[in-house]
């Protein structure tokens, strides 16, 4: 009952080589283990020298994304069995430069997260006195999917644009700036929009949609920026036919 | 971006080039690019239009030999062709547009179903409605 | 503070462009194209084709389906040669030929459509 699964697992140690390896692996197959687990396995017994992030293990830190399979997933939440009966060949995340094994350098990211200004804009701050903002259901409603965002990146391995064009914002950027734009309780919308309505910001984005298909947490990213070049249009209409009007 | 300070072994991101037929790689790119393709059919219809007008006004005689010209084999093919990408074009737009309309405004109340559900019964209304109203001699 | 981009305007023209294109084109391009040529259906003779061009609605319609089209055209077709052949170096001079294209189409509609004897 010794069954077995192989992973190629991507290699590359700038030390030592200029391009990334393939490295194979025998990994026991069980029914309830998954990517990560797998790679767990290899650096406990196999080879300690492999290098890969992971955190949570459930599917709520965005740590370990990588390419399974030339797609873009969360090696903790995908399965061995549904690739029985392998190859699994794991790569780093496509669209981003490679540091090392399966690590991927992240900071364009991070740059791009922090210039959208996700945090709650407002011009007057409520003194606590005053008490919580309060917000019903529906306004609730308006941005929580777009607040589900893991900051995973799997949506820029998939995103075509983003690999043509690494100054695009990218989809969770986007739709990160617009959980707060639709938020009741924030005053940034027209800050963001300076930010957003840029060739590098949303107009970057062709539709392709993978984006969207791929999120594992279901924030439909591709919507997000739809939606928001819908408004960006508005508002355009607005300072081009009202400029006296404009706030 | 960040500069990385230089260690004894000296850190290099390796980064893959994108190849020039990424699109290739996966059906999905494909169909995108499909689907981007069809401008062209779109564009080839506003020509065919404007040939098609220019013929009329220079006359009776001139238009007849634009019919004939039109029963051509090869133009036969290509229009048939173009019409392929120009349904592909309105099938992928009436099924795409919903998702731009914040139709989710008001708590989602609006369902994707029938914004497309509308647009297909829009069309279907404009369609057949000119086919009645050109057709019949 | 960084200056608001244009591309709002553009991509305002591909939309309008697409949904013309979308309710249109596939009717009018299965008649005029395949259904009368091949004698499926019975057009119009040329007098009353002519008539009906000729109303003002009609020349209006007209001109508006050759017209946005074509701007949705420029729009897709550029952002396509950017993603497609990679060639957004080449933007300047992209930009030019589709959209100048579509402003050279959209001149002749009108001219073609304004006046029919």
């Amino acid at each position: 009952m010794a069954e077995t699964i192989t992973l190629e697992v991507a290699r590359y140690r700038p030390e030592q080589e200029m391009e990334p390896t393939f490295q194979q692996f025998e990994v026991p197959f069980r029914k309830d283990w998954v990517v990560l687990d797998a790679l767990n396995y290899i650096k406990d017994k196999l080879d300690t020298s492999l290098s890969y992030r992971w955190s949570c293990r459930m599917g709520v830190c965005g740590s370990c994304g990588m390419m399974v399979n030339d797609e873009p997933k969360l090696t903790c939440a995908t399965f061995l069995s549904d690739y029985m009966p392998g190859p699994v060949r794991v790569e780093p995340l496509r669209n981003f430069p490679v540091v090392r094994d399966l690590v991927i350098a992240m900071t364009d990211f991070m740059v791009k997260l922090q210039r959208v200004k996700p945090w709650l804009i407002r011009e007057q701050e409520k003194p606590l006195s005053d008490g919580e903002y309060l917000q019903t259901p529906e306004q609730l409603d308006d941005y929580k999917q777009f607040s589900m965002c893991i900051n995973c990146l799997i949506c820029y391995a998939a995103c075509p644009v983003y690999g043509l064009d690494p100054h695009f914002l990218g989809p969770a950027a986007i739709a990160l700036a617009q959980r707060y734009n639709r938020d009741s309780r924030d005053e940034g919308s027209q800050e963001r929009l300076d930010i957003l309505s840029q060739h590098d910001g949303i107009w970057g984005c062709t539709f392709v949609g993978e984006c969207t298909k791929v999120c594992p947490k279901h924030v439909d990213p591709a919507g997000a920026i739809q939606q928001y070049k819908l408004e960006a249009t508005k508002e355009w209409f607005k300072s081009f036919l009202l400029p006296w009007g404009a706030k | 971006m960040s500069q990385t300070a230089h260690t004894a072994h000296h850190p290099r991101w390796y980064r893959t080039r994108v190849s020039t037929y990424w699109w290739s790689r996966k059906w999905a790119y494909f169909l995108f690019i499909v689907r981007e393709l069809t401008s062209l059919a779109v564009a080839y219809f506003v020509v065919f239009t404007l040939m098609q007008i220019h013929a009329l006004r220079q006359g009776a005689e001139v238009y007849a030999e634009f019919q004939e010209w039109l029963r051509r084999p090869l133009l036969i093919s290509l229009n048939a062709i173009s019409l392929f990408f120009v349904l592909y074009h309105a099938i992928t737009w009436f099924n795409l547009a919903p998702r731009a309309i914040s139709a989710r405004f008001r708590g989602k109340r609006i369902p994707d179903l029938l914004i497309t559900a509308s647009n297909y019964g829009a069309w279907l209304v404009v369609s057949l409605g000119l086919v009645w109203l050109l057709s019949g001699g | 503070m960084t200056k608001r981009s244009n591309e709002p305007f553009l991509w305002f023209l591909f939309s309008a462009g697409g949904v013309v294109a979308a309710f249109l084109m596939p009717v009018l391009l299965f008649l005029n194209g395949l259904a009368f040529p091949l004698g499926w259906l019975t057009p119009f003779g040329y007098e009353k084709t002519l008539d009906l061009v000729k109303h003002p609605i009609t020349r209006l319609l007209l001109f508006v389906m050759c017209s946005l089209p074509l701007f949705h055209w420029a729009h897709r077709f550029r952002f396509t040669l950017y993603d497609g052949l990679q060639i957004k170096h080449l933007n300047e001079v992209i930009s030019f030929l589709s959209y100048g294209g579509a402003i050279v189409g959209t001149a002749l509609a009108g001219y073609l459509l304004w006046n029919i004897p």
